[in-house]
């Protein structure tokens, strides 16, 4: 699921379950969470196979 | 203030009494619970009858350790046999435990006297105290502003006097913070070192449970009964030499977004302690930009678990703002929860390679001096920021990393109001963390 269809899906609950304050807050933690999903931590499964540095 | 280390010696010969210690922190709560409101619950009854009981054991030669006849407090997050854990909600404002936590328990068995519970954000969920079903905790420096969070009510309680130590519990900065808004010690021990069972969750994988008190020897006391008696080392510790002592002092992120008052002290401290002989490299932690991210989707993902079936069945009993950020907690997807659990192990171990070759890592504890309640932004280098990213910013970094880290004050700002330094240590090695901390204390008690 992308960020923008989550986003969506959330705030149209949020305004179904009569917490239409929620909405702003959603909008904060889509951008929190588009800076978690840019991370350089994330694998890909078309790029390098994984590996620990702890191991 | 008065300290433990000062009054448990008089207290073992004899000059002072457990009782009038308890009488003199009750009087103190008589006198500033009205405008504070940092207790919820006060056992007087209780603490004067544990305090009789403890001044006959002195008296006949049965003195336990230096906690014996000490008055504390704990967060109203931790379990008291008989005692109400309300949480600082009214979700538990019908709870009563029917056990003590197990750091209560080895606190009692140090000989410690309970004076009462104190009051918090509601279910540590915040960083102000200022949302709690039993109203908001008010900041001993300035009644108008926060105490920090969310032991807040902790920390007021020792800053003032009415109780001489206290427990607290830090899932983002929750002891820190406070003690650096309120102008006394807070020491996050190593995650897991000290047992929080019995003690309601925020997020269990970065809840710890540690000491807020009005010294570094103080937490050092506090902290070291706490822990099982097999990890207890000895009631006291010499201070690190400051001369040789290396310090890696965290750049970039940390020092990015400060109040100018709190960057003049901290870099002051900082810029003493090398002139005392201490070497001071800077160091960074490559992904300090990512942290409120990743913490964010880790505390909102355990609390949502933890709260969701009382938020269908009582959700009239939370305070509004914790009840709405509980409501979004619920709509984190577990693909990201699982990218901030990586992104939690990769700044561990960029913590750890930051102490490599240093004894602590420096940097302030709190971005900004004690907030007016209320507040949603406050002025900071770069611009205004939102006072929830301020109050968690230099703290939250080491939950996530389990590293000990201690808060000291180190000044005061243009209108009086206490700023925090903070160290770190090296996972295993707590004692050394103290160690520098009892350094820089004795640096910073010959300048204020």
């Amino acid at each position: 699921m992308t960020i923008a269809e989550w986003l969506a899906a959330a705030k149209a609950d949020a305004e179904k379950r009569g917490l239409p304050e929620l909405i702003p807050m959603l909008e904060g933690l889509a951008q929190a969470t588009e800076r978690l999903r840019a991370a350089d931590w994330n694998d890909n499964p078309d790029k390098d196979t994984p590996r620990d540095d702890d191991q | 203030m008065t300290t433990i280390s000062d009054v448990t010696a008089r207290l073992a010969r004899g000059e002072v009494t457990s009782q009038k210690l308890t009488e003199q922190c009750l009087a103190k709560i008589q006198e500033l619970n009205p405008t504070l409101n940092a207790f919820i619950t006060v056992t007087g009854d209780e603490a004067l009858a544990q305090a009789r009981q403890a001044d006959r054991e002195i008296a006949a030669g049965r003195r336990i350790g230096p906690l014996h006849g000490i008055p504390i407090s704990l967060k109203d997050l931790i379990d008291q046999k008989g005692i109400a854990t309300t949480a600082g909600s009214l979700v538990r404002k019908d709870h009563m435990a029917t056990e003590d936590a197990v750091v209560t328990q080895r606190l009692r068995e140090a000989g410690a006297v309970f004076v009462g519970k104190t009051n918090l954000h509601e279910f540590a969920f915040g960083t102000t105290s200022e949302d709690s079903g039993f109203g908001p905790v008010r900041n001993p420096h300035d009644p108008s502003r926060s105490p920090g969070g969310s032991s807040g009510g902790s920390a007021a309680a020792v800053a003032t006097g009415m109780s001489l130590g206290t427990v607290g519990t830090d899932t983002g900065g929750s002891i820190r913070i406070p003690a650096a808004a309120c102008g006394i010690v807070g020491l996050k021990p190593e995650w897991g070192h000290i047992s929080a069972s019995g003690v309601v969750p925020l997020s269990r994988q970065l809840d710890h449970v540690g000491p807020l008190a009005a010294s570094v020897a103080d937490a050092w006391l506090l902290y070291n009964a706490m822990q099982p008696h097999s990890g207890q080392i000895g009631d006291a510790l010499d201070a690190m030499p400051v001369k040789g002592m290396r310090l890696g002092k965290l750049s970039g992120y940390f020092f990015d977004r400060l109040d100018a008052d709190v960057e003049r002290s901290v870099l002051e401290t900082v810029e003493r302690l090398q002139k005392r002989g201490a070497k001071v490299v800077d160091v960074s932690v490559p992904h300090a930009g990512d942290m409120a991210a990743i913490y964010l989707h880790l505390v909102f993902g355990d609390a949502a678990e933890y709260h969701a079936r009382t938020l269908v069945t009582r959700p009239q009993d939370y305070t509004p703002p914790v009840r709405l950020r509980l409501e979004m907690a619920g709509y984190v997807l577990a693909e990201d929860y699982i990218r901030a659990l990586r992104g939690k192990e990769l700044i561990a171990r960029e913590v750890d390679r930051a102490l490599d070759g240093v004894d602590a890592l420096v940097l302030p504890a709190l971005a900004i001096p004690a907030p007016p309640l209320g507040a949603v932004t406050m002025p900071v280098k770069g611009g205004p920021d939102a006072v929830r990213t301020l109050m968690l910013r230099c703290s939250q970094p080491f939950n996530l990393s389990g590293h000990p880290a201690i808060s000291l004050p180190c000044g005061r700002s243009r209108d009086g109001l206490p700023i925090g330094l903070q160290l770190v240590g090296d996972k295993g090695r707590t004692p050394a963390l103290v160690q520098a901390a009892l350094a820089v204390e004795a640096v910073l008690d010959e300048t204020y």
